[in-house]
This record gives C-alpha cells, structure tokens and sequence, in this order.
C-alpha cells in the first residue's frame, strides 16, 4: 500500500502542464468557494452582530426597518418607566430614544455618491453600547453641531474624517470624533445629537427606541405588555434580531447569489477533475495492467487512482485557501436594500471556513476521481498488457 | 551499370544532451544505384534508424552532404523537405503508423492530398495501391479492425501510393509474427523485382534481410559492409 | 472537406472526454451569460427613460421631501412644459416577502409624462375620480392574481395605518422589457390622512417630475431648477431620469462589479477547462503528428487540426451553453429574481458574447499545444511512445 501512495504522488505531478492546469482549476474553485462563505461571514457579523443581547428595541408595528418606523416623544416617556429596564445608580434608566436619517455621501473607492445612517441619539446611547469606543478626537457635545463618525465611514468617504465638515440640514456639522463598534453595522453611520438633528430637519419623532434589560427578565412577558398596551402602536425586539432581520432579503441575495457563483465553479472543477483522471487512466494502462500482473489488486489500483485524485485536489484546495486568505484586506462597501443605506463589511476568514474549504476540495477529488479509479480498477491485466 | 540515385558524402550526426555531444554517426559515404534494395543490419544503438532517417529528409546531417536524386537535402529548408518527402519518398515504419481515426482508403489517401489531383484521380491511385498490396476489398476498414499484418499492408500501400523515388522501411517485420512477416517480405521484394523500386531497409532479422542485394552493417556510427 | 472530417473524427475520439469538455465549457457559458443577463436587469430601469424628463429631489438625500410649493416654482421655469409628482410609498403587502415597489402620485399628471405605461381610458377614468383607488402592472396582478374590483390592504410604515385600495387599473409596458411591477395609488388619498394624523408632514412631495421641451438643455435647466431653491430648508437636486436610475444602480455598485469580475474568472475557468483537454490530447498525438509530418505535411496543416479541433469543442460548448442558458436558466432566474429586478431579458449581445468568448478560448486553448506539435522534431516525435 505505502508503495502505491507514492506511485500515486509521483504520478500526480509526472505530466506537468496537466496536473498544473488541474490543481490552478481546483484552486481557482477553492478560491471562490472560500470568497463566498468569507462574504456572508463578514456580512454575518457586520449586520447580525450590530447590537448587544442584553438590549431590546422598539419600533413602530410592522415598520420593517428603522427608517421607516416613527413613535413619538409619548410613547418613548411610556416606555421609559417600564420596571425592566435598568437604570443607573441615580435613576436613569438606560434607554435612548433615536432618529434615523440618510445623507449622501461620496464615496473614495469610486466618487459615487451613496446613502450613510444618520442616527441621532442621546448619552445613553453610549451606556446601551458599550462596544462603540471612541478611537480618536472626542464625542460630541450635546446641543452643539458637533458630530462623529464610524471608522469605515472615516476611511471610505471623501470629507468626513476627524476634524472635517458635512453639510445637511442647512447646517455645517463638524467631525469631533472617530469611533469603533467591534466590526458591527454602527462603524458605517454618522452619530449626532438626537434634538439638535430633529431640529434641522423639523422632525420631532424618533425612529426607534433602544433599552437595556435587567438579567433574568422575563422577556415575553415585557413584550406582551408593551405590545398590548393601547396606548402605543409598538414592536418588541431583542436588538440583535431587528438588525438581523431588518437585514434578511438583502443577507440572502447575498448569500443566494454566492452559492449560485461557489456551484457554478465546483461543477466545473469536478468536471475538470474527471477529464484529467480519465486521461490519467487511459495513459497508464500498460502500467495498470503491469501493476496488476504483479500481484496488486482491484482495490489496490482504485485506491492508488482515487489517492492521486484526492492529493491534486488536496493541493489545489490549500492554494485556494491561502490565495482566499488574502481578502482579508479588502473592504467591501454596498448599499443594504433593506435599509436603504451603506453599509461596509470586509471579508472575514475562519477556522470552520478553512475547514470546509479543505473538505470540499477533497469531496471535488473524491467526486472528480471516483469513476476513473473504477475505470483503472476494472482493466483486465490482458487487455493492458497487449496494448500499446 | 544503373544510375545512383541516393548520395551519401561523408556525413556525420551527432546529438547533444545537456551539452555532452553524442556522435551517433561518423564519417558515411556510401552510394545507392536505381532499383538497389539494400538491407542496413547492426546492434542496438549503431545508428541506423539514424542513416535512414537522413536519406528520408526527416533529420538533417551535423556534416556531410546527402543527395537524392536532384535534391541536395543538405540546402532544402523544413519547408522544402516536407514538399520533396510528398512527391519522393516512401516511409513503413515498424509500428504502421496508421491514423486511427481514418480507413485504410483514407490512410492511403493521405499523402495525394499534398499533391494537385482530382479525387477521381486520388481514388484511382489509392485503389491501385491498395491492390498491389492485396487488400482492395478492405478499404473501409479501420486500423482496430486489421490485423498487423495487414495494417502493415496498408502503410505499405500508402508509402507506395505517391509514386516514390525511394521507399524506406524501418522494421518493417519487427512486430509481425512469423507468418506474417514472411508474408510483408514477400511483398517488399516484389515492390524491388517487379517494380522496380529503390529500397533501404533497416532490420535486425536475417530472413528478411536476405531477400535485399545487399546487406551493410552499421557499429557504432561506422559502415562496414559484407 | 477532408480536413473538416478528419477534425471531426479527431474530436470525437474519445467521446467521454469531449463529453466532458463539452459539459464543463457549457456550464461555465451559461454562469457567463446568467451573469451578464443579472447585470443587464440591473440596468434595465435606466434604460427604459426619456431624454426629456427631469426628476427633483430634495438635496441631502432621498429620504427627504420637497415641498408642494416648489411645483409653481418650476413650472415657471423656461421651457418646461408640464411638471409632475410621486412619493415612496413603502408599507406592507400581508407579509415583507411579498414586496413590491408602492408610489403614491398625482393622478392628474402623472400617467401623462409616463406614455410608456399603457393604461385603458375607463380604467385610467376610473383611477381619476376615486380617491383610493390603485394602477398596477400587469405582471404585479398576475404574480398575486388580482383582478379589476379586488380590494387590497396595505398596512404602511412610513405612511402609518392599514391602507384599503380598489385595484381599477392595469397597466401593461408598451415596449418589451417593461417593468411591470409597480403599484401607482394617488398621493391626494394619503395626504389627506397625514393633514389629520401628522399634519408638518402633508403637503411634502417624494420627488418632482419634470418634462422639458429640448432634452439638449437638460443640464442647463437642471442647474436652473436648483438655483431656485438654493439656501431655502429644502435645497435640490435635479438630474435626467437616466441619472436618478442609474444612481440607483451604483448603489449597488459593487456588487455589480464583483459580478463583473466573476464573470472574467468564469472565462478563465473555461480556458482552464479546455486547455487541459487539449493539452492532454496534444500528449497522446505527438507520434501521429511525426508521421503526417515525415509524409510531407507542413506546421499549417498541423496548426489547422489542433485549432480546428480546439474551435470546434469550444464551440460545440458555447452552443450548448447557449441553449441552456436560453430554455433553462433564464426562465428560472427570472423567477428566482423577480423580487429584486423587474426585468430580466436574454439579449443577443449576451449570447454572441458568451458563444464568443468560447471561440476565443478555443483559439487561445490550442496555442500551446500547436506550438508543441509544430516545434517537436520529427525524430523526437516518432520516438514518443504511446
């Protein structure tokens, strides 16, 4: 057996240009596989892990994204005293009430210009978040036209870095502050005073309400009794899973269209796979059949066939992962259709997404290289040796 | 005393791997009248598959000059070598050589198809051919459905079918049995006696060699004859 | 005629093989062709505008309105012709996945600047004289099978409250490849309610819609248009249609050019594909060629098997290809896409394009074997072994 592994290995790189050709169309699929799961990972935790499990939102029934959700000053003073919120040690509850804009922006990579978040909050939109941390200059200061900004809209977009200006509202609003939000969705929005971006655009309603949970809350039952109160036209959500929802049709188009693209690519490989094994076989027929004389059996020679199969895709895989890897470095920045606005994610690699890749490219040289090994297999050693 | 048409002036062949020379031929001159069939016998390695590939324009001489009727090959381009091969030369290699995907009329056609004729006149040279070798009532077949020997009858026939100056068989008999081979020889020597061909034949087996005028032998790059 | 069927035997000598390649070369011509056609439906809104109409948006962004005064504002402006109005609905229809594109406009006016939606005079009529009544395309009724008379509720979002509206029109897209999708209710209906319920919000226009006599001075009363609003709390923007589409699409940008460059690597698969292939059975003929070569023929009759073989698999690929793509694969994408883009069309440019790039690969995919067959001596050639 160990002699027909190398036998095997030998072989697989025995005819250059063939086992080449093969093992860049395998690394090649590799690549794209690995591109696509890296895609909905990044995406996954850009838009999924927007958000704290601790947190609850309100919005508007039915209003499917914050930007269309809109509740009053009223119903956010009826919420705020709901006992399950936590409240600080002097009484403030930790909740915010927060209003979402658009604005247009152009973007460095292509100068188009694109939709950003404006989300106007409160202090306590700190205290609910506390992942977002600023990383350079200073927070805004209630009351003022000061604003921040995330880290990706700092580094994508023309004019909107530490100590720049933007214009909307008929106001001219300055950059104090760049902040970061462990990679989620917040890194690709514009945060500013909650009053003082009502006031520029004559809006006094909020968008959503976010507030914070004391642990062991009973959280159905907090949700039935908001939801049912009459006073309030509202929708309760664990943060978490309003972003993630607000996300789905565009997370599956997403993800939809990456399959689409990951089996187009596998198809062809394993059709690539079979060609060069099949002519592998038909070459090496004397030596089969040589093999075979020799005392190696059928099981031997399909093994030795699907090892060669199994090594050329092996190697092509790991030169797919490792070309994938590099993406890491690219930031990708597109608009969400659910919501409307910008939003940039990067390419995030994983041990588990190593791991599938592998085993998909070997399962593409198992597939590939099956009936060919069969084929080397059923040579009967009389054929083989007459041929020439 | 017949004209000669094959002149071969003090050639030698070397060939070079990894820049070490390796002379496989030295020094030949040898002359080959009309209507000559001449056997080139030696050992493994003594160069004459390399002699007979020379007289065939298919390689060329490191020094020395060989000529062929008019042709001086030493001065025709790749290009030159191929149109003279069409029109003069027959070649029967050991291992027939037949396209696998064509019949055997259409293997015998093969080379009229560099030559300016008419498919009438094509066929009729094709038909002739396949005659003289004696399978006229196979010429649809297929090489996988011949046996050897008459796959050897068919690259005969299609080395016979331009009409050559010389015909060069290189084994002919090497991977016949014993029936068959005795069969080809007989048809070889008819090809010398009743038409009157110019032969040279490479052969490691003395019964065929035997039906030639002449037998030379080659060691190590070296003529020597008998 | 005889090179054509020693072409065609050579390439049918292993017919798994050809198989294969065939197989592997028309899949990747049909993620060719699905992806071009994805990009293309992309567009397909730009496409189908006028040269002469303008649209108005509030300046910052979309997400804002501009007022209902602004419309006497332009009217007056030189050569404009007739001015109209529509908003973004949004809202509801039973469940998010059923969504569709909801415009509230003015019934007046509206229909007038967008001759290429066809609606019937008593429906139209019909629309015109009651308040909630609603316009749809055609394929909108079709994919919910509503009919003329049907009430359907919308439970909205940006417009709060549940919405009930009389469908008492059909719109049908008077070139093919219309978008035939859309929902068109009258903004009167909903700012009615607004005055009760929201009143700063009423009177407040999603974007204006303005048709100009001379398309050729589009930019010019574009800038006009603006000026008019500069410093007031509503600044503008105005831009061709053309331009308002497709800042739609570049909003998408990239991912359109992810697909872009997808489509390129499944160029680079095809020739992967076919090149081993060629490569593989440049290997196994290496002696044949000696021997067509010691019979006399020269390297263009060599380059004209090999490429004549290598055309004629990539084709033979790219026909298949193309009929997948044609009768499969587009039927299903049009399905699967609907939600997202309107309009999905298989146009010529995509097949000659994909069949194309398979000829191309083709030629590409036998140069190296040509050169091999063309560079390896004669001697060397008869000496390989099978």
């Amino acid at each position: 057996m160990p002699l027909l592994v190398s036998y095997s290995l030998k072989n697989a790189f025995a005819r250059k240009l063939t086992g080449t050709l093969t093992v860049a169309g395998i690394a090649l699929v590799v690549f794209v596989f690995c591109a696509v799961l890296m895609l909905a990972n990044g995406l996954e935790q850009t838009l999924a892990d927007t958000g704290s499990d601790k947190n609850v939102i309100a919005v508007r029934k039915s209003a499917n994204t914050e930007l269309v959700s809109i509740l009053v000053r009223a119903d956010a003073d009826i919420i705020k005293s709901d006992p399950a919120i936590v409240r600080e040690a002097d009484g403030t509850p930790r909740f915010t009430g927060e209003v979402l804009a658009l604005i247009g922006l152009a973007k460095k990579s292509d100068s188009n210009i694109v939709n950003v978040n404006v989300r106007g909050g409160s202090a306590a939109s700190f205290l609910v978040r506390p992942a977002v941390k600023i990383v350079q200059g200073r927070a805004y200061r209630p009351g003022s036209s000061e604003i921040i900004v995330g880290s990706k809209v700092a580094k994508g977009y023309w004019g909107a870095g530490q100590g720049e200006h933007l214009t909307f509202g008929g106001r001219d609003w300055t950059i104090v502050g760049v902040f970061e939000a462990a990679g989620s969705g917040f890194e690709s929005e514009v945060w500013v005073d909650c009053d003082q971006l009502g006031a520029a655009f004559n809006w006094p309603t909020f968008s959503s309400l976010t507030f914070q949970i004391a642990p062991g809350t009973d959280f159905v039952a907090l949700k039935n009794r908001l939801e049912s109160d009459q006073r309030l036209t509202v929708e309760i959500m664990p943060e978490r899973e309003y972003y993630r929802k607000q996300s789905a049709s565009f997370t599956t188009f997403i993800k939809v269209l990456g399959m689409f693209i990951a089996i187009v690519f596998s198809l062809g490989a394993v059709v690539g796979a079979m060609i060069t094994m099949y002519g592998a076989v038909a070459n090496r027929t004397i030596e089969i059949g040589t093999l075979r004389a020799l005392g190696f059996g059928r099981s031997s020679v399909l093994f030795a066939f699907l090892a060669e199969s199994l090594f050329i895709s092996g190697v092509g895989g790991l030169i797919g992962i490792a070309l994938a890897s590099l993406l890491r470095f690219l930031e990708i920045s597109t608009t969400n259709f659910d919501t409307f606005a910008e939003i940039a994610f990067s390419f995030k690699m994983s041990p588990q997404i190593a791991l599938q890749a592998i085993i998909f490219s070997l399962l593409m040289g198992l597939i590939g290289g099956f009936l060919p090994a069969v084929r080397a297999a059923r040579v009967r050693i009389v054929d083989a040796l007459k041929a020439r | 005393m017949a004209e000669i048409l094959v002149h071969v002036e003090g050639v030698s062949k070397s060939y070079w791997r990894d820049s070490i020379e390796i002379p496989v031929l030295r020094n030949i001159t040898l002359e080959i009248p009309k209507g000559e069939f001449l056997a080139l016998m030696g050992p493994s390695g003594s160069g004459k598959t390399t002699l007979l590939n020379l007289l065939a324009g298919i390689d060329r001489s490191s020094q020395g000059r060989v000529r062929v009727g008019e042709a001086d090959l030493s001065t025709l381009s790749e290009g030159g070598l191929a149109s003279w091969r069409s029109a003069h030369i027959g070649f029967i290699f050991q291992f027939y050589n037949l396209i696998p995907v064509l019949n055997a009329f259409e293997n015998v056609e093969l080379p009229l198809l560099l030559l300016k004729m008419s498919k009438a006149e094509r066929r009729k040279q094709v038909e002739t051919a396949l005659t003289i070798v004696g399978l006229a009532d196979r010429m649809k077949h297929y090489p996988n459905q011949l046996s050897g020997g008459q796959e050897q009858r068919v690259a005969i026939a299609r080395a016979l079918v331009t009409d050559p100056d010389l015909l060069l068989a290189d084994e002919p008999t090497g991977d016949l049995d014993k029936q068959s081979a005795e069969d080809i020889m007989g048809l070889v020597t008819r090809l010398n006696r009743e038409f009157g061909k110019t032969i040279v034949m490479v052969t490691h087996d003395p019964r065929a060699a035997e039906k030639a005028h002449k037998i030379m032998r080659l060691d190590k790059g070296e003529l020597a004859a008998t | 005629m005889k090179v054509f069927k020693l072409i065609t035997r050579n390439t049918w000598r292993h017919p798994l093989r050809t198989t294969l390649t065939v197989l592997g070369l028309a899949i990747a011509v049909t993620a060719f062709c699905v992806i071009r056609t994805t990009i293309d439906a992309w567009y397909s809104d730009s496409r189908a505008t006028s040269p002469n109409i303008l649209i108005t948006l509030n300046r910052v962004s979309l997400v804002f309105t501009v007022p209902m005064s602004s419309i006497e504002k332009v009217k007056r402006v030189e050569g404009v012709k007739a001015v109209s109005y529509a908003a973004w609905f949004g809202g509801t229809y039973i469940d998010p996945k059923n969504f569709f594109a909801k415009f509230i406009v003015d019934h007046n006016t509206y229909f007038d600047l967008y001759p290429q939606w066809v609606v019937p005079p008593d429906q139209m009529e019909a629309f015109k004289k009651e308040r909630n009544a609603v316009i749809v395309g055609r394929k909108l009724a079709d994919r919910f099978g509503w009919k003329l008379g049907d009430v359907v509720r919308i439970v909205g979002d940006i417009y709060p409250g549940n919405w009930d509206y009389v469908i008492r029109g059909i719109y049908t897209g008077a070139k093919e490849g219309s978008n035939e999708l859309n929902w068109f209710a009258r903004y009167d209906y909903v700012d009615e309610r607004m005055r009760e319920i929201a009143p700063s919000r009423a009177g407040q226009l999603g974007w204006l819609i303005i048709q100009i006599d001379d398309p050729s001075k589009a930019a010019v009363m574009s800038k006009e248009i603006d000026n008019l609003f500069v410093n007031s709390s509503a600044e503008t923007k105005t831009q061709t249609e053309e331009a308002f589409a497709l800042s739609f699409v570049e909003m998408s940008g990239t991912i359109i050019s992810g697909l872009r460059i997808v489509s390129i690597l499944v160029i680079g698969v095809i020739l992967l594909v076919l090149a081993n292939t060629m490569a593989m059975t440049a290997r196994e003929r290496i002696r044949e060629y000696a021997v067509l070569k010691t019979l006399g023929f020269l390297p263009r009759h060599l380059i004209g098997l090999i490429v004549g073989e290598s055309i004629m698999i990539a084709g033979a690929g790219g026909v298949v290809g193309l009929l997948l793509t044609a009768f499969a694969v587009i039927p299903l994408l049009e399905t699967a896409l609907s939600d997202f883009l309107p309009v999905v069309r298989l146009t010529p440019l995509t097949l000659i394009l994909g069949v194309g790039s398979a000829l191309v690969v083709g030629f590409l995919a036998a140069v190296f074997p040509t050169a091999q067959a063309v560079r390896t001596s004669i001697v060397d050639g008869l000496r390989m072994l099978d």
